[in-house]
């Protein structure tokens, strides 16, 4: 087992690295840093311009391997370079981080652990009605892009904010100014009400469907039936022999959806209007920010692999064929 | 790494044998009902699209001076924005648009996976190890993040790079399940004879992998292209995709959000017509995936 968990830490460090520098080198071929001295007026002095462009490593005349050698030799000191408004990358994104963090975590959990939860009863009552709704559901749900389905939400809440004269739920950016201790967290509760319940609507949809058919797979198989002739109820030999069994091919599919809920969770954020990593990288890529874009990418890498070593954990766990 | 047989847990098909023979395959989609219904919507859908305009008597940029954001109505269906263009006609230029730009990034996201897929697969050591390591590279950062930060670079170049552009960030599981197949096939028979006679390996994978998993690239792009489409839209809204002068559904959803609390058709209709043409989209390369399982006829 840890042998195992060793090697799998040792690849993603690996993997970690390489999409970093992979995510620098992408930055500084897609991003200008020139962009925000064009078109001033009266026009930005070269020296100035020069000045500029050296203190945030990103002047075109190095070559690109430099620039690559010192932002990487810049992170191993825990920094990520400074920013074109001349702060440091680090302590920006330590902030948005958390911002993003915060949904992350509460959608992924609601999300995934609704989905199953779904999946589980849709194939225990295949072609029930509670399937059929879910099912339905969840392919309208996935036919939906996630910022239509926030929109949605914002219009409905603003209609019961009118209905009522007051405002139950707010939802623009993370927090309403001026509320502090009990009422602050209150308010924060409440701006948070609409994003998860967008971005777990998502995710129920795209897991209830593979862990129905997963669970499906499983109850074709003799597994159940076995236990239930071992003396199981049938509550049990669903749940320990089926169910258990079921997860192991979602854990691995965890592996690979990673980058989707990172994404789901940020395209969400950006339609809430959050100071996320989102709305950081969407600047960052105005501004021709080659370092600010390069450290939300790579945070959003460690992020994915964060998420990726949490489904091995969990796949470890339910699968002891894979601990050997 | 996770092994490649992990990739699609959900389709037994993959994992425990050999793709069947295709002929099969067309057969179990023609008798499917989900498969009809999607690619008659499809059809719909896409008759619309060319022949709708005609319907009406103006044109997407026509200003109607007797109607400024007016709901809809028997003169606009879909009604019109706030200098009077009527939304029916944008709406159809729009669909046109996404799905001109699904079209071509769906096959093309598809080809590079069953090229890259089927190549890895086949042949196996170093350029197995190298190809793959490159697709669990691509994996580590969501497409979205890719699709912003080259966005700059694509502000000037116009839709079509910017469906080659989706497509080139879309195609790594594809390309997992296609060397899974790969490996499956290579040890077959009518694949090992090709090989032993000495036929070089573009040649096995054109004549002999391929056309075994034809029916599962159909479907990929099937797939793909409703993907595409909630690919484009979102990145039109947040403004880094299809640009003026175009105009997508994308583009229209994103004109249309902040004025969807006061004057709802103008995000509602663009929104309704995506919905449905993905759904469309869906249902037949849903159907198509299942008649590829041993499963079929569960979904």
């Amino acid at each position: 087992m840890l042998r195992y968990l060793a090697r799998r830490a040792a690849n993603m460090l690996l993997l970690a690295l390489l999409a970093t520098s992979g995510g620098y080198v992408l930055a500084s071929a897609a991003l200008d840093p020139l962009v925000r001295f064009r078109g001033s007026n009266p026009p930005v002095p070269d020296e100035q311009v020069r000045r500029a462009l050296a203190l945030t490593g990103t002047d075109p005349d190095t070559p690109l391997a430099g620039r690559l050698g010192s932002w990487l030799a810049g992170l191993a000191r825990g920094s990520l370079g400074t920013s074109v408004d001349n702060r440091p990358v680090t302590s920006e994104i330590a902030e948005r981080a958390g911002t993003s963090l915060q949904l992350l975590v509460l959608g992924t959990v609601l999300g995934v652990g609704l989905g199953v939860l779904v999946g589980i009863v849709g194939a225990v009552r295949q072609h029930r009605w509670f399937d059929r709704v879910t099912t339905q559901g969840s392919f309208v749900v996935l036919a939906t892009p996630t910022f239509v389905v926030a929109v949605l939400l914002m219009v409905g809440a603003t209609r019961l904010n009118d209905a009522t004269g007051r405002q139950i739920i707010r939802f623009t950016g993370q927090y309403t100014p001026g509320h502090d201790g009990w009422a602050g967290l209150a308010d924060r509760a409440s701006h948070l009400l609409l994003p998860t319940v967008a971005l777990t609507l998502g995710l129920v949809a795209v897991f209830s469907r593979y862990q129905r058919a997963a669970l499906l797979d499983v109850l074709s198989t003799d597994l159940v039936r076995g236990a239930r002739a071992m003396g199981h109820t049938q509550r049990s030999a669903l749940v320990r022999h089926g169910v258990r069994v079921a997860l192991v091919p979602m854990s691995t599919l965890a592996v690979y959806t990673g980058g989707m809920v990172l994404a789901g969770a940020t395209i969400t954020e950006l339609t809430f209007s959050w100071h996320g990593m989102g709305e950081y990288l969407l600047l960052a890529a105005r501004r021709g920010d080659v370092n600010a874009a390069a450290g939300t990418v790579a945070c959003a890498a460690v992020l994915v692999l964060a998420l990726g070593l949490v489904a091995d954990l969990l796949h470890a766990w339910l699968d002891p064929r894979v601990r050997l | 790494m996770t092994t490649a047989s992990d990739v699609r847990p959900v389709t037994a098909g993959s994992v425990l044998g050999p793709v069947r023979p295709s002929g099969g395959v067309w057969h179990r989609v023609v008798r499917d009902r989900q498969a009809w219904v999607g690619a008659g919507l499809l059809a719909g859908i896409v008759l619309w699209a060319l022949v709708g305009p005609v319907l009406r008597p103006w044109d997407a940029t026509h200003v109607d001076l007797t109607a400024f954001g007016q709901p809809p109505s028997a003169r606009h269906w879909f009604g019109t924005n706030d200098i009077g263009q009527d939304l029916y006609q944008q709406v159809l230029v729009g669909l046109r648009k996404s799905l001109v730009v699904a079209l071509v990034a769906a096959p093309v996201a598809t080809a590079l996976a069953a090229v890259v897929g089927a190549v890895a697969g086949l042949a196996g050591g170093w350029v197995d190890r190298a190809l793959m390591a490159g697709v669990d590279l691509m994996l580590v950062v969501p497409s979205f993040y890719l699709l912003v930060l080259c966005s700059p670079a694509l502000a000037k170049a116009g839709w079509p790079v910017l469906a080659l552009v989706i497509a080139a960030l879309t195609w790594m599981i594809m390309a997992r399940v296609v060397r899974a197949q790969t490996r499956s096939l290579r040890d077959r028979g009518f694949v090992r004879a090709a090989r032993f006679a000495g036929a070089p390996l573009g040649w096995v994978v054109v004549r002999h992998i391929w056309p075994n998993l034809a029916s599962l690239l159909v479907a990929d792009v099937t797939v793909g292209v409703g993907a595409a489409v909630l690919t484009e839209a979102t990145m039109s809204y947040f403004g880094i995709g299809v640009r003026v002068p175009d105009v997508s559904l994308g583009t229209l959803l994103a004109a249309g959000g902040p004025a969807a609390a006061t004057r709802p058709w103008l995000f509602v209709c663009p929104a309704l017509v995506l919905v449905v043409a993905v759904c469309a989209v869906s249902l037949l390369g849903d159907a198509l995936r299942d008649a590829l399982d041993t499963g079929a006829g569960r979904g």
